[in-house]
């Protein structure tokens, strides 16, 4: 991970004395609610249904081990021992209070934690691949260039008050784990053909009222040259991005309102004024940022080590190791996957001992690293394959071995009617319900990848849009009901779903969803193909026919 | 509402012009961006200073040939929430060179002076005697900034290459 | 449950005013000595629009104790007081849902 040095501990440290001033100003009445609501979002304290919810950034997805146990540290002593991993990479508390935030913001900047600008309208922590650096073809680390941005981003006095919200997300993969397609800024990092490295750069994606899969704007933006376009871009929309209307506030409304060709030409026009500025990026400033990331000393390690081959008579083991093991650029190391899917959990949710338990096996098994994934899993990014075995007796004691990563009961969902004051309806129950039904790891197994989103209202915190089956939450009389797509994705061939048809009641929703299923292993023309291919070749019909034919 | 120059609270020596209403001898006025514009070089020929507010929803570009004479130009916020001001400031300083008084106006709150004084602005109209007496102490809240503005700090990544260089040109 | 951060002041039953507590966050009712309660059964019950449109504005008025005040229905059911929609009755019973185990 990326080791601050005694710049970002300074910022931090004043962001939260800041913060500490600002509350008590609040609950002294010196400012009033309305004054010091987006002071709070940019710290990211929401308020909920029951109580003040507590976003919390995690850059690019990546933890050290002092950090995951800080974190556990702060679901015990200020809120009830559990925390949630978002869609954002990010974690969330759901009671903590405004009067002990300071303190909670005091004990996370120890070790380089904050929660800067994880609400509000500014730029929200820049996301990136959850394998970056570990993942084989990678042309560069993306978290790297995350870093870059996160510190670009961070409190800059031109862009904090923008229309909307701003989220960017980066890979450097060919293979989208990150799914820029849907952020407002997306960039692919990659060698042009002349060797050189450097963005493609997309704009306008997103999610909500009006989705969005991203449009080129660039193809390719010279890595010099990666901040002052970023900037270029962002003044166009801080200048123009719509504020009359918060629902067409954002980046792709202005992309989609003006074309992405008019929007390419007002940015280019405005980047030529910056492109030689001090925004210029010197390779010697990367190099600068990257020798503050720590890389394992790998050993030099076996393709097929003993322990492996003798773990591989047990069946429990070999089913976990094929489900969420991955392959890792090193060889005789791995990725492994930590499914937060467990049945009948909600989605994404993990205990503070669970917490504290994953930052001991990272430290013995990982380097003191762990990962967190947009679809609310976690990560250890350098497992050596002979430590596998004993990784997984100790993951499946503490209830994080499930082995249903990208399977159909690892669910997306967002925390819904049950903790959100946004929300129509309910979406984890509905996972909860969905992880029962799918609890059959055969079964699950036979369909293979699928990937169900639920949002529990319209703002897609669930990304219901791209999932392979989105579920959507709407109220009707005063009733939950459920709106089912199918089809959509979220990598680099991201694409929004199709409404099969009439909303569901909450009731059903589980029903259908098997019903699609069954419709599925029906249709698909073998075992290899896969749920979001069988939709692809055969379309929506088949599917409607048979989910709405007794309904 | 208390005026913030230079850091501290200040008298504001300029006449707020209504549209209609005539301007008082020779001293600064300030007008609006509509009044302004139907003839600028007529106001801009009177001895004394000239201002004018300017709107945030206004490319500054059409002030560009008018800078090196206005003494102020007045920026606002209709609600603090609304960062258009911010990008205008930036332009006309950084772009633009201009030089005169940059003054912060609308919904102007303690939360955001270092922000605006980082844009540009160098004059602030606060809504809040409290907070315009807490000025000083608003400003020097932060010390390490990220991005390069016009303002004349360093940016953490040029701070670490200047140590970097430092310490290489010891070696 | 459309959410009430989109209502417009009408009220189609028997009402109160809900919020959440500034400094904790807690769920509170106005009641009718314009006070604040964590007990729906102190809430001032209002039923027409226009009471309801006054206890709202005094609620809104104490912005120092309370946040995001709105207008809440409540059903009378046999002299009692109850959430009237699914909304309410989780911010009344908390979660619908079961957590993971963690130690009391």
């Amino acid at each position: 991970m990326y080791a601050y040095d005694e710049l970002d501990r300074t910022l931090l440290n004043e962001r939260v004395s800041e913060f500490r001033d600002q509350v008590k100003r609040r609950l002294s009445g010196e400012l009033t609610e309305d004054e010091f609501k987006i002071l709070r979002l940019q710290n990211g304290v929401y308020l909920q249904l029951h109580a003040y919810m507590f976003r919390v950034a995690i850059p690019y997805g990546t933890l050290s081990s002092k950090q995951l146990r800080q974190l556990a540290h702060v679901a015990r002593r200020y809120d009830r021992g559990y925390g949630h991993f978002t869609t954002r990479q990010n974690i969330q508390y759901n009671w903590i209070k405004l009067s002990e935030l300071p303190d909670a913001l005091a004990d996370l900047a120890e070790v380089g934690i904050h929660a800067m600008q994880t609400s509000g309208n500014n730029t929200r922590n820049v996301t990136s691949d959850q394998w970056a650096g570990v993942a084989p073809g990678e042309v560069d680390d993306p978290r790297i260039w995350s870093e870059l941005l996160r510190q670009y981003t961070t409190l800059h006095p031109e862009f904090s008050f923008l229309p909307r919200k701003f989220k960017i997300a980066i890979t450097a993969s060919a293979h989208d784990r990150a799914a820029i397609k849907i952020h407002d800024i997306g960039l692919r990092l990659y060698k042009n053909d002349e060797g050189e490295l450097g963005f493609e750069v997309m704009v306008g994606g997103g999610l909500g009222r009006t989705p969005f899969i991203a449009k080129t704007i660039k193809q390719f933006v010279h890595r010099r040259d990666i901040l002052s376009y970023v900037e270029a871009i962002m003044r166009v929309y801080n200048q123009y991005g719509r504020r009359d209307n918060i629902y067409k506030a954002r980046i792709k409304i202005l992309v989609h309102e003006l074309g992405i060709d008019k929007f390419a030409k007002e940015v280019d026009e405005e980047w030529q004024h910056l492109r030689d500025s001090a925004l210029v990026v010197e390779d010697s400033a990367i190099e600068e940022i990257r020798s503050r990331f720590s890389y394992p000393k790998y050993e030099k390690l076996p393709h097929m080590p003993d322990q492996l081959k003798q773990a591989a008579h047990d069946p429990l083991f070999e089913r976990w190791r094929k489900n969420s093991v991955f392959t890792h650029k090193v060889q005789g190391y791995s990725i492994v996957t930590i499914s937060l899917k467990p049945v009948g959990a909600p989605p994404g949710d993990a205990t503070a001992d669970q917490m504290d338990a994953l930052a001991d096996l990272a430290e013995k098994y990982s380097f003191g690293e762990i990962r967190v994934g947009h679809e609310q899993n976690l990560a250890l990014p350098h497992v050596a394959k002979r430590d596998l075995p004993a990784l997984w007796k100790a993951l499946d004691k503490i209830g994080l071995a499930t082995p249903n990563v990208n399977l159909v009961s690892d669910i997306i969902a967002c925390p819904g009617l049950d903790y959100c004051s946004l929300a129509n309806a309910r979406s984890i129950p509905i996972a909860q319900e969905l992880t029962r039904r799918f609890a059959n790891h055969e079964t699950a197994n036979l369909i293979g990848r699928l990937h169900i989103n639920i949002s529990g209202c319209i703002n897609a915190c669930g990304h219901h849009h791209v999932g392979h089956i989105g579920i959507l939450g709407v109220e009707k009389n005063g009733e939950e009901f459920y709106q089912i797509t199918i089809g959509g994705r979220a990598d680099e061939q991201a694409q929004m779903g199709t409404l099969i048809g009439p909303a569901v009641p909450y009731a059903e929703v589980a029903d259908v969803v098997e019903d699609i299923v069954e419709a599925y292993l029906a249709l698909r023309d073998s075992k290899e193909e896969l749920f979001i291919d069988t939709v692809k070749r055969l379309g929506v019909e088949p599917f409607k026919e048979r989910v709405y034919a007794t309904r | 509402m208390p005026l913030v120059k230079n850091g501290q609270i200040a008298t504001d020596i300029f006449f707020h012009a209504a549209d209609g209403a005539e301007l008082p001898g020779d001293g600064p006025v300030l007008v609006t961006a509509a009044r302004f514009l139907e003839d600028p070089e007529a106001l801009l020929k009177r001895a004394g200073k000239v201002g004018v507010i300017w709107p945030n929803n206004r490319d500054v570009d059409d002030l560009v040939p008018y800078l090196d004479r206005l003494a102020l130009i007045a920026l606002v916020f209709p609600t603090f929430r609304d960062g258009r001001a911010y990008s205008q400031a930036r332009l006309l300083r950084e772009r633009h060179g201009y030089e005169g008084e940059l003054r912060a106006t609308g919904q102007v709150l303690r939360d955001q002076f270092t922000f605006m004084l980082r844009a540009g602005f160098d004059a602030f109209d606060v809504k809040k005697q409290a907070d315009a007496e807490a000025f000083g102490e608003a400003a020097r809240r932060y010390t390490v900034f990220y991005q390069p503005t016009g303002d004349g700090r360093l940016s953490a990544l040029h701070r670490r290459s200047q140590l970097r260089s430092s310490e290489s040109a010891r070696q | 449950m459309t959410s009430p951060l989109e209502q417009k002041i009408k009220i189609t039953g028997p009402s109160v005013v809900t919020a959440n507590r500034t400094a904790d966050g807690v769920v509170i009712w106005r009641t009718g000595t314009s006070g604040w309660s964590t007990d729906l059964a102190d809430a001032a019950i209002v039923r027409t629009s226009d009471d309801a449109r006054k206890l709202l504005a005094e609620a809104v008025g104490d912005d120092v104790g309370a946040v995001a005040s709105y207008i809440a229905p409540v059903e009378i059911r046999d002299g009692k007081v109850l959430p009237g929609n699914l909304r309410e009755r989780i911010r009344v019973k908390g979660l619908t849902i079961e957590l993971l185990p963690v130690p009391a």
